[in-house]
């Protein structure tokens, strides 16, 4: 494969055999296993598992944070787009977030800086792509991204401070920032978990429109299976630290084989998709069964890279 | 400045006055309450009874408290703090005389302070657990635990004597002339007017000075931004300033920093403030020529205006420090600077 | 009862901190110095007005560790004799500031109202006057001795004690068995002496230990401006200041006592947040 270009459906993010262990005073503590995943050009795929699984950490070794954390190792293979992300260079590495990736968080308020306004904010995202861009360039381009999240009055909420804004407001403000460069992948790490049910929803409505617009690939971070049906093509479940069930997102609702999954369905809470499950799953020996991979599902070999 | 600051810096305004006006009952009743005649302790043992009565109707201690408050009051008022009873001048001309090289060494020590102090912090709460984390546990202890005139003998010892690096005492070198006294500091007098070999005299006359007094500040100022950077590192907007990508200088000056600075500028201001009273003790062992050795002075001569003068006036800067940095405070956290301008609307 | 505190957790959990270790440690060694110290000085005899003047501004040797000053006197007699000095100083400020800090302090923050106002008013008067300013200011209107020095730096300290006191009254005052003694018609002092303060009481002692490193400080460096104790006594901050007179040549007459001084406060302060810790997570 290598030396050709690369096929229109590789994939555009590929994580194979990743772990990660802290050193503790009792020697390494193993959080993940060696779990792979993958994400082709456009493709809304979910990580879902319970707090602790592993779901998070996996989230930020694809945004790099987890290289400078104390006593964390690292093992296996990260690719996107063809680059070795835990060989690079942490300036190149650095050069890639906000532009080629890009990140929405969970609780929207705190994520954004409480002493500058949204236009300032904004500006920062604005110049992660285009350096040169004044202040007032920035603001009209700040406007247009946020219309397509569906804010009309931009002038009110550029001059504001997050606090001065709702939940829901700051997280459609995060969702245009984090898509106004274009990004090719979006990490959405829980989004709007923070909110209540009918907001949550709406947002991630919205984020769904903007990223086919845009065909922007999507690793989605969840505890709730629920949340996901509507959004992600396919589901990763993983427990533990290891990678559990892996099925196109009807297939797991319609069949879902692995005892984890089943019980995790079960603590979908009834009313919608919101909200935390009722009650956290009571750790069952079945749920150490081998990992169930759909047909269709299987992980595609590691796209041994070209040059960039 | 809008109309918020304007409104808030009116009510600190009204507040400190308030407590300047409890500063001067409190030094007036000490002043006046304490055993023993005023007149006769200034005038000493050997003074006649006649020289005592006549201080005591100069100094109208013979109205009753009340009247002679009333009194002070409206003197100081109108400027006039009395006269000094031992250099036989009024108090304010001395004070004007000694207050510009203890503001000099007080703003010296300030920004050695921030300077140091606050890299330090953020370089702490960067590389936790490193060799500058260390060293800034190290500084705060040894801040806190040692007295500044410890310092000033310690630094006096090993950089004037020892290393001989710096100036023993003294404002400037014998032989160098004062610069023209536009504002008293000798280093910014020195620059406007363009002497710059007397500038560079000035500065190394005030390094050890100013190193001694800000010491306990350095310490304290390294810890306190250490603790609330470290924080703010840990927020999720400093994770998104990462996740973003943007650089790591950017992150620590800008994301993590001016949040951090809020909490901590609150005791910056205590601490600055606090050195007023030090410097009575640096200035004591550099000969340094300031109002707290005119304090020092007034106090083993006796000098009953002089002493309240100069506690008034080391009380009304103390204020102003505090306003200053309650200022900076509300301008920087934009929640307070909304709220006022809400309430005045 | 000292058994119940060795064995106690609290104990385990203070003693698991080498810091409060050493911080215990040095204390140990400076009030078994004040308390023994005419057993213990090389030459108890010098700690008053002696003249030797055959040995005097002798450098450090063996028969006189810390050297002698310029009358002869052996500066290390001098100095433990200086820790006597202190640590009563210490004691007997604390002795003053404290009652009537917490008193005022809690009566401020029961009654409320008209009290609440007018002492947390005075207190802020005297929070805002630089520390050390306003002891100099007293001491300028009385004699330098050591009586007056500690009612100086006692006039300087109990406002943060009226502050501490205040606010635990405050927070104090809304909890159920403060409430519950009221509704069955405890008197008023019985509520604040034997409800609402022995509440209060871990906090102001874990905050006389720190404060004692805090006042031998300030009164050294009172005395060091020559306002505080007089010679003859040997006082650590009046010793220092005569050695800084003869710098560079007689460093030792300023050097030793500075760093006697800098072991006590140490020592206090390591001890005191050893203490602060302890009682924090005990909570």
């Amino acid at each position: 494969m290598s030396g050709t270009a690369i096929p229109a459906d590789a994939p555009l993010l590929q994580i194979r055999d990743l772990t990660l262990a802290f050193e503790t005073w009792r020697g390494p503590v193993e959080v993940l296993h060696g779990i792979s995943l993958s994400i082709r050009r456009g493709e809304k795929v979910a990580l879902v598992g319970q707090s602790g699984s592993g779901k998070s950490v996996t989230a930020r070794i694809v945004v790099d944070q987890m290289r400078r954390q104390r006593g964390a190792r690292i093992g296996g293979h990260v690719r996107f787009d063809g680059l070795d992300l835990l060989g690079l260079k942490e300036r190149t590495a650095r050069a890639l977030r906000g532009t080629a990736v890009s990140m929405v968080f969970q609780d929207p308020t705190s994520a954004l800086n409480p002493v500058f306004t949204i236009a300032a904010q904004f500006r920062e995202v604005l110049r992660r792509a285009e350096p040169t861009l004044t202040a007032e360039q920035a603001r009209g381009r700040a406007a247009e991204a946020l219309s397509h999240v569906l804010i009309h009055d931009a002038d009110r909420v550029l001059d504001s401070y997050p606090f001065q804004l709702s939940g829901g407001m700051n997280q459609r403000v995060l969702i245009a920032m984090a898509m106004a460069n274009h990004p090719r992948l979006l990490v959405a790490d829980e989004p709007g978990t923070a909110l209540d049910v009918t907001v949550q929803d709406r947002t991630l409505k919205l984020m769904a429109a903007l990223t086919e617009e845009q065909h922007t690939a999507v690793l989605m971070i969840s505890h709730n299976l629920g949340v996901v049906r509507e959004f992600a093509d396919r589901v990763y479940v993983i427990y533990h630290g290891r990678i559990v069930e892996h099925a196109r997102t009807a297939d797991l609702f319609a069949d879902p084989r692995h005892p984890y999954t089943r019980a995790l369905l079960l603590a979908v809470p009834k009313i919608s998709g919101g909200g935390l499950p009722t009650g956290l799953l009571e750790a069952s020996g079945d749920f150490q069964a081998p990992a169930v991979i759909h047909p269709g599902c299987e992980e595609p070999p590691l796209d041994i890279g070209v040059a960039a | 400045m809008g109309p918020s600051l304007l409104t808030s810096l009116i009510r600190r305004l009204w507040m400190s006055l308030l407590v300047l006006i409890g500063v001067s009952m409190l030094i007036f009743c000490i002043a006046r309450v304490i055993p023993g005649d005023p007149a006769r302790i200034a005038l000493g043992p050997n003074a006649t009874q006649e020289q005592v009565d006549l201080l005591r109707e100069r100094l109208h201690l013979n109205d009753p408290l009340p009247v002679q408050y009333a009194e002070f009051v409206k003197e100081s008022l109108q400027g006039d703090l009395g006269m000094s009873l031992y250099t036989n001048r009024p108090v304010v001309t001395d004070i004007g005389d000694f207050l510009p090289a203890t503001l000099e060494l007080v703003l010296f020590a300030g920004i050695l302070m921030v300077a140091i102090g606050v890299p330090l912090g953020v370089l702490a709460a960067r590389y936790r657990d490193g060799w500058v984390d260390n060293l800034v546990r190290l500084l705060s202890l040894a801040g806190v635990v040692t007295p500044t005139f410890v310092w000033a003998v310690f630094l006096m010892l090993g950089f004037a004597f020892f290393l001989e690096w710096f100036p023993v005492a003294g404002r400037l070198s014998e032989g160098v002339p004062p610069p023209p006294g536009i504002t008293g500091l000798y280093t910014l007098d020195a620059l406007l007017t363009g002497r710059f070999a007397t500038f560079a005299d000035a500065v190394t006359h005030i390094v050890l000075p100013a190193t001694a007094l800000a010491m306990t500040g350095i310490g304290q100022t390294a810890r306190l931004t250490r603790a609330s950077v470290a924080q703010a590192y840990d927020t999720p907007y400093v994770h998104m300033a990462e996740a973003y990508g943007y650089p790591e200088g950017r992150i620590a000056s800008r994301y993590a920093l001016r949040p951090a600075m809020i909490p901590t500028l609150t005791i910056l201001g205590l601490d600055f403030a606090a050195m007023l009273g030090n410097a009575f003790l640096v200035e004591a062992v550099f000969a340094w020529p300031g109002l707290a050795r005119y304090g020092v002075q007034a106090i083993l001569h006796k000098d009953l205006n002089a002493i309240v003068g100069t506690v008034l006036v080391i009380s009304a800067f103390f204020l102003i420090v505090n306003i200053l940095v309650d200022l900076t405070v509300a301008w920087l956290n934009p929640r307070i600077r909304l709220e006022n301008r809400r309430a005045a609307g | 009862m000292i058994a119940a505190v060795f064995n106690s957790r609290g104990w385990y959990k203070f003693r698991r901190n080498p810091l409060s270790m050493v911080g215990l440690f040095l204390v140990a060694l400076v009030v078994l110095m004040a308390v023994l110290a005419p057993l213990v000085a090389p030459y108890p005899q010098h700690a008053g007005a002696f003249v030797d003047f055959v040995n005097a501004s002798q450098p450090p040797s063996w028969s006189n560790p810390f050297g002698t000053d310029l009358v002869g006197r052996d500066v290390l007699s001098r100095v433990i004799f200086g820790y006597q000095i202190s640590l009563m100083l210490g004691v007997v400020v604390l002795g003053i500031a404290v009652p009537i800090g917490v008193g005022l302090g809690l009566a401020a923050g029961y009654f409320g109202g008209v009290v609440d106002y007018v002492i947390m008013r005075v207190v802020d008067v005297f929070l805002s006057i630089p520390p050390l300013v306003l002891a100099m200011a007293i001491m300028g209107f009385l004699e330098p001795t050591l009586t007056n020095g500690m009612m100086a730096v006692a006039a300087m300290w109990w406002p943060w004690y009226a502050r501490l006191a205040y606010n635990m009254a405050r927070s104090e005052s809304r909890e159920g068995y403060v409430l519950a003694a009221e509704v069955i018609g405890a008197s008023t002092p019985h509520i604040l002496i034997r409800e609402i303060l022995p509440n209060c009481l871990p906090a102001v002692f874990t905050k006389i230990t720190l404060d004692l490193g805090f006042v031998i400080l300030i009164a050294s460096s009172l005395s060091f401006l020559g306002l505080g104790v007089q010679p003859p006594t040997p006082d650590l901050g009046s010793m220092v200041a005569e050695g800084a007179r003869y710098l560079p040549d007689n460093w030792w007459m300023a050097v030793f006592p500075a760093l006697a001084i800098l072991v006590a406060v140490l020592g206090f302060n390591l001890l005191g947040d050893g203490l602060r810790d302890v009682m924090d997570t005990d909570r």
